[in-house]
């Protein structure tokens, strides 16, 4: 469970969150939905330990535990997971020894033995078919020369191999074509699980015809103006925004 | 396995640097007075037991030495040099007893810890025995072993000292001393040819393939002492060798000169392929002490379709001075030169590497990755020149520069001269920064900002660690990542 009480976050003298509260169950999958500016990549950001954020007050628990006072790689080993808006590159370094590497620091901060290598080809392998990603896309540069469609859908990959308990999609829509949208909202929607929860940031309620949630808040001016559920984002996308950069001013 | 018990047994038997937990590396040394004169050259080649031509040689380089200045056009700065306040030669008293120790830094013990070599060298070259390679140690000023002697022998390679060349074999080394770095080729290598004291000598003859590695370890031990040592390698027609060389030295609070000059030859269809893993103490944060590297390495296609490789990783020394080039005489030779060096903390890097293309169909590659961290400054110096002859040569250079933090540099120089209409070059270069989005990408997969960096600079360096034999690429990679720990965050 994720809850985050009366957050307020800013960058570089700009305050983005204004008391953002917000509460995600086991189980649930919750979208976020909002303007342009409206904060959501910075929750995501902040969440998952970005530095140059400030956090000015309030509080963030993952299962009970402040994630706060944890550094990034501390917080992913805790279960938490971005699915970055736009992946970035690592040229040289394999997607598979990448895969390698973060499964065993994961495990190494959390105290658990290093994969056997059988059993972790096998793991990427399978979870790969599963993505349509194909073995040789595995061997080249993480990200690479990949398409946008590509390294979304490594991204899923990389969810699927690492098990978080709290995942975050953070517009992971946005430069996909509708093929390569099934796919990814597929590879999601297999590794939803009573004890995990997903926070689905979008701006269209696209691809919540996808990946149904179970709960959905409207963020204007960093924080969440309104909450419903999955019939709220319909609402929405009548209605447009404009209403709700009232509300909260 | 029987050879490889060979070396780690004939390394054990060493009475040198026996590092254990608790003891020192205090060694009873035989050393000539401080400083240098002809009386000193003198006493160089008498301990060796040299024939009167090679004083000669020796004699005649000082007297040019003493005209020459040293060379200021590299992008490092360092106090001047006072050549009267070295030791030219400082030998270890063989079975001299281990003292105590407690002056081992921590520090010290802790980075070799985590290279996975303990210290003591036995186990250090025992370390690297993944597969067969012969090793000559080369201690201060003498070389202390040359293991595989008799294996190399009945497929009649010789490899040993140079010293014990000069007594066995002085007529190949009369033939082949100084004749691709001349005398006076420049102001360190002609200092070395006055005093160098050992090395490792290499001969293959014509169509033989050398049955396994050979490297040479050299350590600088003695406080406030030069290390110039001299190597040859000779590869007659259709051969082929693969040589290592690895180097490391104590902290110490001095700096210390190593200026060493390496040769090699290669005759019709022969190969030499070189590899480097140099790490000299690079002195500490504030840049006290650490090693003056001024290294004069250069190849000589001297036959036709000869091939020399150049691979170097660099992540030690204060200052590094160095430039591994090849001559293409013969026509279809080929020239490579893969380097990695690493900057960190203080330290000054000026590296590259001379393509001369004299022979037609003459082709060269470099590939150069740079990395700097700290407030280091790491420059990429290289010149490649087409001959008026050059028919049809090609040179294909890339040069890459990797920035972490804000606060080193690297610089990129690269000369080219062209004399020849068919002539073909290519030059690519790249400078990047680890950007911080990349680093908490990786933070957010789980790894810490170390790991992330070191992930993220070993992709940037793969092209080149892949050159290296399989063992010391690992070995390599380690050595990389711990040089640039400290570096981040």
């Amino acid at each position: 469970m994720l809850e985050i009480r009366n957050l307020h976050v800013s960058i570089e003298d700009k305050k983005i969150l204004n008391g953002l509260t917000l509460t995600v169950h086991d189980g649930e999958v919750a979208a976020i939905m909002g303007p342009n500016g409206s904060g959501k990549s910075t929750l995501s950001y902040v969440i998952a330990g970005k530095p140059d954020y400030e956090v000015l007050d309030g509080e963030i628990l993952l299962d009970g535990q402040n994630v706060l006072e944890l550094e990034a790689h501390e917080r992913a080993a805790a279960g938490l997971f971005l699915a970055f808006q736009y992946p970035l590159e690592i040229p040289g370094v394999a997607t598979m020894s990448f895969l390698k590497a973060a499964m065993n620091s994961q495990r190494k901060i959390r105290g658990e033995d290093e994969m056997a290598t059988a059993d972790f080809m096998k793991a990427v392998r399978g979870a790969a078919d599963s993505l349509g990603i194909p073995q040789d896309m595995l061997r080249r540069g993480l990200n690479v020369g990949f398409s946008g469609g590509e390294k979304k859908r490594m991204e899923i990959l990389q969810m699927a191999l690492l098990a978080p308990n709290f995942c975050i999609l953070d517009e992971t829509d946005s430069g996909l074509d509708i093929d390569a949208l099934k796919v990814v909202s597929e590879g999601v929607n297999a590794l939803r699980d009573p004890k995990r929860a997903f926070l689905v940031i979008t701006h269209y309620q696209r691809l919540l015809n996808y990946i149904v949630p179970d709960t959905v808040h409207v963020m204007a001016h960093g924080q969440v103006v309104k909450s419903g559920g999955k019939e709220l984002a319909l609402e929405l996308e009548a209605t447009g925004y404009a209403d709700y950069k009232t509300l909260a001013a | 396995m029987a050879a490889v018990q060979e070396t780690v047994d004939q390394v054990k038997a060493i009475d040198v640097d026996q590092y254990k937990y608790g003891f020192s590396t205090e060694l009873e040394v035989d050393k000539a007075p401080l400083g240098l004169n002809e009386d000193i050259v003198r006493l160089i080649s008498a301990k060796k037991g040299e024939p009167e031509w090679m004083l000669e040689w020796r004699l005649d380089a000082y007297r040019r030495w003493l005209t020459m200045r040293e060379p200021t056009w590299a992008r490092v700065t360092y106090p001047m040099i006072d050549f009267n306040d070295i030791y030219y030669y400082a030998a270890p008293k063989m079975n001299a007893a281990p003292q105590t120790l407690d002056e081992v830094d921590p520090a010290i013990l802790e980075t070799y810890k985590k290279l996975g070599i303990p210290l003591r060298e036995q186990e250090i070259l025992a370390g690297v025995q993944t597969s067969k390679v012969a090793v000559d140690a080369v201690f201060d000023s003498v070389s202390v072993v040359t293991t595989f002697k008799a294996e190399l022998a009945k497929a009649g390679v010789i490899f040993c000292s140079i010293s014990e060349a000069l007594k066995e074999h002085p007529e190949l080394v009369r033939k082949y001393l100084g004749t691709v770095v001349p005398v006076t080729d420049n102001f360190y290598a002609t200092l070395n040819a006055a005093v160098f004291t050992d090395g490792s000598f290499v001969y293959i003859p014509k169509g033989v393939r050398c049955p396994m590695e050979l490297s040479t370890y050299f350590r600088i031990n003695e406080r406030n002492t030069g290390q110039f040592e001299r190597t040859l390698i000779i590869a007659e027609e259709g051969s082929y060798v693969s040589y290592l060389e690895g180097c490391t030295a104590p902290q110490r609070d001095e700096n210390q000169l190593h200026a060493a000059v390496v040769e090699l030859i290669t005759m019709d269809d022969a190969e030499i392929k070189y590899s480097t893993v140099q790490n000299w103490y690079p002195g500490d944060k504030d840049g006290k002490g650490g090693i003056y590297n001024f290294v004069t390495k250069r190849g000589d296609c001297r036959g036709k379709n000869s091939k020399i490789s150049w691979t170097q990783v660099e992540t030690g020394s204060a200052i590094t001075w160095k430039y591994p080039s090849c001559i293409l005489r013969g026509d279809g030779s080929r020239g490579e030169f893969y380097s990695i060096a690493v900057s960190n903390g203080m330290q000054q890097v000026d590296s590259g590497t001379k393509m001369i293309h004299l022979g037609k169909n003459t082709t060269s590659r470099i590939i150069s990755k740079g990395i700097s961290a700290g407030r280091s400054q790491n420059t990429y110096r290289g010149q490649v020149s087409a001959h008026r002859k050059a028919t049809n040569m090609r040179n294909f250079t890339n040069c890459d520069s990797l920035l972490i933090g804000d606060q080193c540099g690297a610089h990129t120089v690269p000369y080219m001269e062209c004399n020849n209409a068919t002539a073909v070059f290519e030059h690519e270069a790249t400078t990047s920064k680890i950007s911080e989005d990349q680093l908490f990408y990786c933070q957010q997969r789980g790894l810490n900002p170390e790991e992330a960096t070191a992930l993220i600079v070993n992709g940037f360096v793969k092209d080149v660690l892949q050159q290296l034999p399989m063992e010391f690429a690992v070995e390599a990679q380690k050595l990389i990542s711990i040089s640039l720990e400290g570096s981040v965050g």
